[in-house]
């Protein structure tokens, strides 16, 4: 907790915020994010689907197939990382900042996706 | 002021210039978490999650982007096959650029709050909603006019 302020935790009436959710950020923060990167891993779901979708569509031909595995191989890809995130986040209540690796991995998934993309649409 | 706002205009191409190797001098903070981290000083945690959300919604538009290039391909099959992998190629090399533009923003708004600098502004948001009001634009065209490419 060291230094850094917490002046939304303690602000107010203290007295109430002292007991059991002492620990608690009232502005649900990490509990927040973790929405956010579920509400990701769905968008990415839905272009996963459509993708599967583009593929069957032009007769599953070889390469369609190919492009369509990428596709659902990046899907994963952004679900392993969103899974490991949002699992760091539930285990502390003062999360620390994500990795700038997390987040590399995580837009290099969207890149191949839309890669894949690109040749099944091509 | 005004001299200095002369000045900005003419060091545009410049400007620009620096703009792309700031993104590769980037590129290799994305993997160097230690690197990161080894400035400044850590922020309150509220703010890092901010960043974080603002990131994944910047990602989410990518992934959306990327979904309406497919939507292009699939649910309007009677169009002409140029106009239709034009426009969709078109989405998805937005949502490709949104996505790695992300990254870059969350580690500069990143490292800008660890050494107490101001945000970093940005041309993208306008940029691309310039070229998504295009692409519809020449969607619509497109759909109405029946242009069998």
């Amino acid at each position: 907790m060291g230094g850094t302020g917490g002046t939304g935790g303690t602000g107010g009436t203290s007295g109430a915020a002292t007991g059991a959710g002492a620990g608690r950020d009232p502005g649900l923060q990490p509990e927040r994010t973790r929405l956010a990167w579920r509400r990701t891993t769905l968008s990415g779901t839905a272009a996963a689907v459509l993708a599967v979708r583009t593929a069957l569509h032009g007769g599953a031909l070889p390469g369609g197939v190919v492009a369509c595995a990428g596709c659902c191989a990046a899907w994963l890809g952004l679900l392993l990382v969103a899974e490991r995130r949002m699992r760091a986040l539930a285990r502390t209540p003062r999360p620390r900042a994500m990795a700038p690796r997390l987040a590399a991995a995580a837009a290099l998934c969207a890149v191949a996706l839309a890669l894949g993309a690109a040749a099944l649409v091509v | 002021m005004g001299g200095e706002d002369r000045l900005t205009a003419a060091s545009a191409p410049l400007d620009r210039v620096l703009c792309v190797s700031g993104f590769v001098r980037n590129v290799r903070l994305w993997f160097a978490p230690e690197e990161v981290r080894g400035e400044g000083s850590t922020p309150d945690y509220r703010f890092s999650l901010a960043n974080e959300r603002t990131f994944l919604a910047w990602l989410r538009t990518a992934l959306a982007l990327i979904g309406g290039g497919f939507a292009v391909d699939q649910f309007l099959p009677d169009l002409g096959r140029g106009w239709r992998v034009g426009l969709a190629l078109a989405l998805l090399a937005a949502g490709v650029l949104c996505a790695l533009r992300a990254v870059n923003h969350w580690v500069r708004c990143e490292r800008a709050m660890r050494r107490g600098e101001d945000l970093p502004v940005s041309r993208f948001p306008a940029v691309l909603s310039l070229v998504v009001a295009v692409v519809a634009v020449a969607m619509v065209a497109v759909v109405l006019l029946g242009w069998e490419g």
